[in-house]
């Protein structure tokens, strides 16, 4: 049962990770082969694993997961063990991870070919696959936090690849500090919790009872961490400028990995983490999030940057259908991985092609580079929502959970209304946007001096095998076995406000009334832009949004915003204080110490007149006083 | 015989006059004699007692006799010293002799 050695999933990356970091100058291009390797040996393990995972629930009296654990250390009240905790939910993320990144690994193999630091790029994607893959499989709130803190610094360390150009050092920066900001929420949440059930291992934490209080605050706690890492509203902010690193490093961690971690741990966690409280917080956060970043995303002029707030768009998906306790928010994540996986791969290829990102310099990419024609066409369609298409399905859903939750009961029906009212508004703009994107990169002609043209077979490679998934991932995850799958560990029930709470329920079916809804909306969308464009085929179809696409553009200013909140009386006004006080108290404490040693020896020196007699005076002195002493006392 | 308190008396004041022409006088020759009187003046110390309490071994006589042999050998090193002294600095004055001593360190430096 691979399950039980499942800590080689993420051993074997992290290894190869250290190997190429330690010998990669020596090694070359064949430590990126290592990592390849590395990574494909996981991404078969997994499949694997998830196959008989699968078996094991479908022939098995409980679901109960596999954990092999490890004491560590004691740490007072709290015992510490290596634990990884193997049910259906992971054994799915597992191969999610591990597939695309294999993908991007291959692909980097070209697109980084010629870069000078590409075995130190390799050893990080290599480390950051182990730490997702430590992420998804950790029976342990502590070593979650260890995966969850190093994707944070490979995060870092791979947007500043090119760090000789400042403004990407500034985006790293920017990331990490986000990151890690919403990370003080998440460390706080996992240690209410920690503490409340006097233990780290995650299946005591989810089965332990805990007051009201507790659950509510942990849970916000818990909330705050995973905006942060997703980006989502109002930390949204470090995303857009993630861009600036390689597309690889955008495919796998801004799209399919690091930003969906936060959405497998709500969903880990989520007996817990998903409290009246917190639920609703998620569905109003998942919705601003959703139309917001739907918006920046049509006004973008930058191809990453169009995905990038896409991926914050359908993040808040996710995190909507979390909020709906439903499993739809993990069927969007799986389908989200591939086709966003896929488009930023193509846009590496179209890159590639055009030498740029900006669409203004791209159009009539159609003919001459047929694969990535046909590739970016399919993950387009899926994520504007062509109906049958992965995305389409498990947007579907998303709202279909929303729908059946307001009848349930299970969350307040103003969350829910909210929700789909965000879910369909968003639906519109998303196809909009997709189409936006098509028109602007394939039709019309080619501007002068681009010869479009595909890109080497191992970029080529990894993008058409993503079409597959991304087309059929969706219909797939309807079958009876998703639902299994996902079934969660039956003594995990943890009062709720009075609702009783049994894991995030139910599988994801198509159900006709809202497959029309979507399709409508998504036909809207997209028919209305193809009006505008080809009104004027030259022209960029966002001019509908008038005198505020510049604004939006921006982010709505946002990060302008938050520089001048915090950033600028941080550094302009309290750290040059923190630097004075720095220089005159503690280093003048310092410094002063030694100055008055220095003084009070000068005082001393005085004695030392080097007058012989002097030195035989003050001696008769103190003998007569010794003898007049021992007489008299 | 005379009372114990009149030689004692006698080295006190001898002392004295030692210890006042060691530590006041500039002349390092003058110190040297000074020296020499205290030495004197320990002996005449040692000898009373000897003599008052009628020691059968005699240890002040004794005692006197090396003191006398140390300060002769005393002397004779100390005026090469004086001798060393004036070809090296051209006057025997003792507290011009200042090379014991502590200097502030010059302005500027740490």
């Amino acid at each position: 049962m691979i399950a039980q050695s499942a800590w080689l999933l993420p051993a074997l990356p992290a290894f190869a990770a250290l190997a190429v970091l330690v010998a990669g100058p020596q090694l070359g291009t064949r430590g990126a082969w290592l990592a390849v390797l590395a990574t494909l040996v996981p991404t078969v393990l997994s499949i694997w694993m998830l196959l008989q995972t699968i078996d094991r629930l479908n022939h098995a009296l409980t679901s109960a997961p596999v954990i092999a654990a490890h004491r560590i250390a004691t740490l007072g009240p709290l015992s510490v063990s290596a634990s990884t905790r193997v049910d259906g939910l992971a054994a799915l993320l597992c191969v999610v991870v591990t597939v695309v990144a294999l993908c991007v690994q291959v692909y980097s193999t070209a697109y980084m070919r010629d870069d000078s630091r590409y075995s130190s790029y390799a050893a990080f994607v290599s480390l950051f696959t182990a730490a997702m893959l430590i992420v998804v499989l950790s029976g342990d709130l502590l070593w979650l936090l260890v995966g969850w803190e190093v994707m944070g610094i490979c995060s870092y360390l791979l947007i500043g690849h090119h760090w000789e150009d400042k403004p990407n050092t500034d985006a790293a920066i920017s990331a990490f500090i986000v990151t890690r900001f919403g990370d003080l929420g998440f460390t706080a949440g996992l240690a209410v919790f920690a503490i409340g059930a006097g233990s780290t291992s995650i299946s005591t934490v989810l089965g332990a009872t805990y007051s009201h209080t507790t659950l509510v605050v942990g849970s916000l706690l818990l909330l705050m961490g995973v905006v942060g890492k997703s980006a989502q509203f109002p930390l949204q902010t470090w995303l857009p400028e993630a861009m600036a690193g390689p597309t690889p490093v955008s495919a796998l961690i801004h799209a399919a990995t690091m930003v969906a971690a936060g959405v497998y741990v709500v969903d880990r966690l989520a007996p817990i983490a998903l409290t009246g409280a917190s639920s609703a917080t998620l569905a109003v956060i998942a919705s601003i999030t959703m139309v917001f970043a739907a918006l920046c995303a049509l006004a973008q002029e930058d191809l990453k940057r169009v995905l990038a707030w896409s991926t914050v768009s359908q993040l808040a998906y996710m995190y909507a259908g979390l909020a709906m306790h439903s499993n739809a928010g993990i069927a969007h994540l799986v389908t989200h991985a591939a086709f966003k996986a896929l488009l930023f791969l193509a846009a590496g290829c179209v890159a590639h092609a055009v030498g740029s990102t900006l669409m203004s310099k791209m159009g009539g990419l159609r003919r001459g580079m047929p694969l990535t024609f046909i590739s970016m066409t399919v993950g387009l369609a899926t994520l504007g929502g062509f109906p049958m298409l992965s995305g389409f399905v498990t947007k579907d859903a998303v709202l279909e959970s929303a729908w059946s939750a307001r009848e349930t009961g299970v969350v307040a029906t103003w969350a829910a209304w909210l929700v789909l009212v965000a879910g369909v508004v968003t639906a519109v703009i998303t196809a909009a946007y997709c189409v936006r994107v098509w028109l602007r990169v394939f039709a019309g002609r080619a501007p002068k001096g681009v010869r479009p043209h595909d890109p080497p077979l191992a970029m080529s490679a990894p993008v058409l095998f993503l079409t597959i998934p991304s087309a059929f991932v969706g219909l797939l995850l309807t079958g009876h076995w998703f639902e299994v799958l996902l079934f969660g560990d039956p003594t995990t029930a943890v009062p709720l406000e009075g609702v009783s709470f049994t894991g995030v329920q139910g599988g994801v079916q198509v159900q006709l009334s809202w497959a029309l809804v979507s399709s409508a909306a998504a036909a809207v969308g997209a028919g209305t832009l193809f009006l505008v464009w080809r009104a004027a085929p030259h022209r960029d179809p966002a001019r509908i949004l008038g005198r505020s696409q510049a604004f939006i553009r921006d982010g709505m200013r946002m990060g302008e915003l938050y520089v001048r909140l915090f950033v600028r009386p941080l550094r302009d006004r309290f750290a040059p204080t923190v630097a004075t006080i720095d220089r005159r108290v503690i280093d003048g404490g310092v410094v002063g110490t030694g100055r008055s040693a220095v003084g009070l020896g000068g005082l001393l020196r005085r004695t030392q007149t080097g007058n012989v007699q002097l030195y035989i005076t003050v001696l008769l002195v103190g003998v007569l006083a010794l003898a007049v002493g021992a007489v008299a006392l | 015989m005379i009372h114990l308190a009149a030689p004692l008396l006698l080295a006190a004041g001898l002392f004295s006059c030692g210890i006042y022409g060691v530590l006041a006088r500039r002349n390092a020759v003058l110190v040297l004699m000074s020296i020499e009187l205290m030495l004197g003046a320990v002996n005449v110390n040692l000898l009373a007692f000897d003599s008052y309490f009628h020691d059968q071994l005699h240890g002040g006589q004794i005692l006197a006799l090396f003191v006398i042999a140390i300060a002769a050998a005393e002397v004779g090193v100390g005026l090469a010293i004086v001798l060393q002294l004036h070809r090296a600095r051209g006057s025997i004055a003792i507290d011009l002799a200042r090379g014991l001593a502590d200097e502030d360190p010059p302005r500027g430096a740490q």
